[in-house]
């Protein structure tokens, strides 16, 4: 689903470059759900910008469900960021003064889809999610946990080839961190692709392969044995 | 522009910040208000100079003479001329094809008029029958001096209509009455009125009586003359300065007169005057056009300010929408079209507010030189296109700003 070959990245930082990616060859399958470890710095965040068309490589390739990634304007970085891709953010990155329910459709507009079908949909996925009762409640209505899930929601609800998330536990306390990596796992098992940045041990070995990120190369990719976080939850 | 979700994004962002969206709308609704306050005026200024020029026929030419200032072919400055009957004759044989109506005129002076045991203080004139068309007074009872009156030196007179409310109020009408001038009963054949009540303070009697009852002989005070429409104000104006000029230069010569001498033969021209005071006001008004504009470009400049801190307060959020799909032409459009709702909505009520104002209490407004200040329809239309220019401007800016912001930045900003 995801080929990297030979990706590299630095930042101009004043008279010196950073160089945050050196060199990186990595590839996930369809369906995998990957963690990618490692500390602030090693470069992880900007893998995951790279690899969310929101930010370009410097050199190396990039090849998304065999469709090279290359050459891209804003607005087809846009098109395919919203065919392709799902985001899950730390912060939720909801609009606050829109419903769960407008939250979850509004990658939906951007493809130009109805109304009424768009609100159909989004409703199902909040459903998926468990929050259909809560779709007309504002953000600040909801818990955090159920903000992620709405989060989670509309970053499905395009059907996207991959996800992507970043510290999408970050911002929540353990207990409802397993709620949610429970519903990552039950979207993975239904044969999504999901990729999880994250500095938590925990929460990384409830993936099904771990990627050690140290600065700017993989020092380790591994294939672990997935803890259900189910078995947290109750 | 009829996205319904878009529309709802708007007035979702405008009902968060309800006050600060007034502000922003006010000074644009007081932009256009004052705009339109002005040109209104302008209007009612070009409309109150055009109802002065309407007392007299707006082609008139009048002529009346001085003293000479200037010595020529031998004779003294200081000489007294003296417009005479055959002046008059020969003029109108002379210029026939530029002239419409024509009428000599004698002021009468230290008269008694009495009617009754009334003594009336009103200025007589002696006129001829085209002088009604000069000077435009409109007859309201019976009729004016006719040629059969010239021809049999008829004792009649018309008097205005503030002559009739003051003397003859408790008659049912004056016609047929007789006033007493220098002890000659004259009758009254007919009322005229005029828009001023200084000109109603008139008693016309036939030229020709004038002259021959009380002593004028062929003299004459004034002659005047009107000039055919011409097919636009222009040439109309160009017309009457070229006639003024040979009748003027005609004049000089019948009476030796230098040519360069300009107080000896005096020659007016109505249609010079309203060209002057209309192409004042024509820069009047290009001045409160310019005024206006800048108020409203104050405005557009307060709404090009709030769309900034717009885009500035929604920057995560544009950061956002660039993360789900959105695509910058979605984004510019979004804050374009908020801006331009804006602009529209509030200078549209600052518009109505002004264009109300000016139809409800426009019509009483009654200064000298300012009569029903109003806004024509052209200038309501170009009001409008300036205002949906004025909205895109002031979206233009932030709207480019927000398009390019960058994404990881914006979703990285507290």
């Amino acid at each position: 689903m995801i080929e990297i070959k030979n990706l590299h990245k630095s930042y101009k930082m004043g008279s010196n470059a950073l160089h945050v990616l050196k060199g990186i060859d990595f590839s996930v399958k369809e369906g995998e759900l990957v963690a990618i470890m490692g500390s602030s710095g090693s470069g992880k965040s900007t893998l995951l910008n790279i690899l969310g068309m929101l930010d370009v490589a410097d050199e190396g390739e990039y090849n998304l469900d065999g469709m090279p990634i290359k050459n891209l304007n804003e607005t087809k970085a846009a098109n395919y960021r919203n065919k392709f891709l799902g985001f899950i953010f730390q912060s939720f990155n909801l609009i606050n003064y829109k419903t769960a329910l407008e939250n979850v459709a509004l990658p939906l507009y951007y493809q130009g889809m109805n109304r009424k079908k768009r609100q159909e949909k989004a409703l199902k996925y909040l459903e998926q999610v468990g929050l259909k009762e809560w779709s007309h409640h504002l953000p600040s209505e909801l818990s955090g946990g159920q903000k992620q899930r709405v989060a989670i929601a509309r970053a499905m609800v395009t059907e996207p080839k991959v996800l992507l998330a970043d510290e999408l536990t970050g911002a929540l306390d353990s207990k409802t961190s397993y709620e949610v990596m429970d519903l990552i796992q039950q979207i993975n098992d239904k044969g999504n692709t999901i990729l999880v940045v994250t500095h938590e041990n925990d929460i990384a070995h409830m993936c099904k392969r771990i990627v050690y990120l140290r600065d700017g190369v993989i020092v380790k990719d591994e294939k672990v044995k997935q803890v259900r976080a189910k078995e947290y939850v109750q | 522009m009829f996205d319904i979700e878009r529309w709802q994004e708007i007035f979702d962002t405008i009902r968060k910040n309800k006050l600060r969206t007034f502000l922003t709308g006010l000074s644009v609704a007081s932009g256009i208000f004052i705009l339109v306050i002005l040109l209104g005026f302008g209007q009612g200024m070009q409309n109150g100079v055009a109802q002065e020029f309407e007392e007299d026929a707006i082609t008139s030419i009048n002529v009346w003479a001085g003293t000479t200032t200037k010595e020529h072919k031998g004779m003294n400055p200081g000489r007294r001329i003296q417009l005479r009957n055959e002046n008059y004759e020969l003029v109108n044989e002379l210029f026939v094809d530029d002239i419409e109506y024509g009428s000599s005129r004698t002021y009468i002076n230290g008269l008694s008029i009495n009617y009754g045991k009334e003594s009336l203080a009103y200025g007589l004139q002696g006129v001829s029958p085209e002088f009604q068309f000069i000077e435009n007074a409109k007859i309201s009872e019976g009729r004016f001096i006719n040629e059969y009156d010239e021809v049999n030196v008829a004792k009649v007179a018309v008097i205005g209509n503030k002559i009739k409310t003051d003397v003859f109020n408790s008659l049912e009408s004056p016609i047929g009455e007789y006033i007493k001038i220098s002890g000659i009963p004259f009758k009254i054949i007919g009322v005229f009125s005029e828009n001023e009540d200084r000109e109603e303070e008139r008693i016309y009697i036939p030229l020709n009586t004038s002259q021959k009852v009380f002593n004028e002989a062929d003299r004459i005070g004034n002659i005047s003359y009107t000039l055919p429409p011409a097919d636009d104000f222009k040439t109309a104006v160009a017309e009457a300065t070229e006639f003024k000029n040979k009748l003027r230069t005609h004049l000089q010569r019948v009476h030796t007169v230098a040519p360069e001498d300009t107080s000896a033969i005096n020659v007016f021209s109505m249609m010079e005057a309203a060209d002057r005071y209309f192409s004042l006001i024509d820069n009047i008004k290009l001045f409160f056009w310019f005024v206006g504009i800048c108020t409203v470009i104050a405005g557009i400049v307060g709404v090009s300010n709030i769309m900034l801190i717009v885009v500035k307060e929604r920057t995560r959020e544009i950061g956002i929408r660039k993360a789900i799909g959105a695509k910058p032409w979605a984004i510019v459009g979004l804050i374009l079209q908020e801006s331009i709702f804006v602009t529209a909505i509030s200078g549209f009520s600052g518009f109505i507010f002004s264009m109300g104002l000016l139809e409800i209490f426009g019509p009483y407004i009654e200064v000298d030189y300012i009569v029903n200040p109003s806004v024509n329809f052209n200038v309501a239309l170009s009001t409008v296109i300036l205002l949906i220019i004025a909205g895109t401007l002031a979206g233009f800016f932030p709207a480019w700003r927000a398009a390019n912001i960058h994404t990881i930045k914006a979703l990285k900003d507290e």
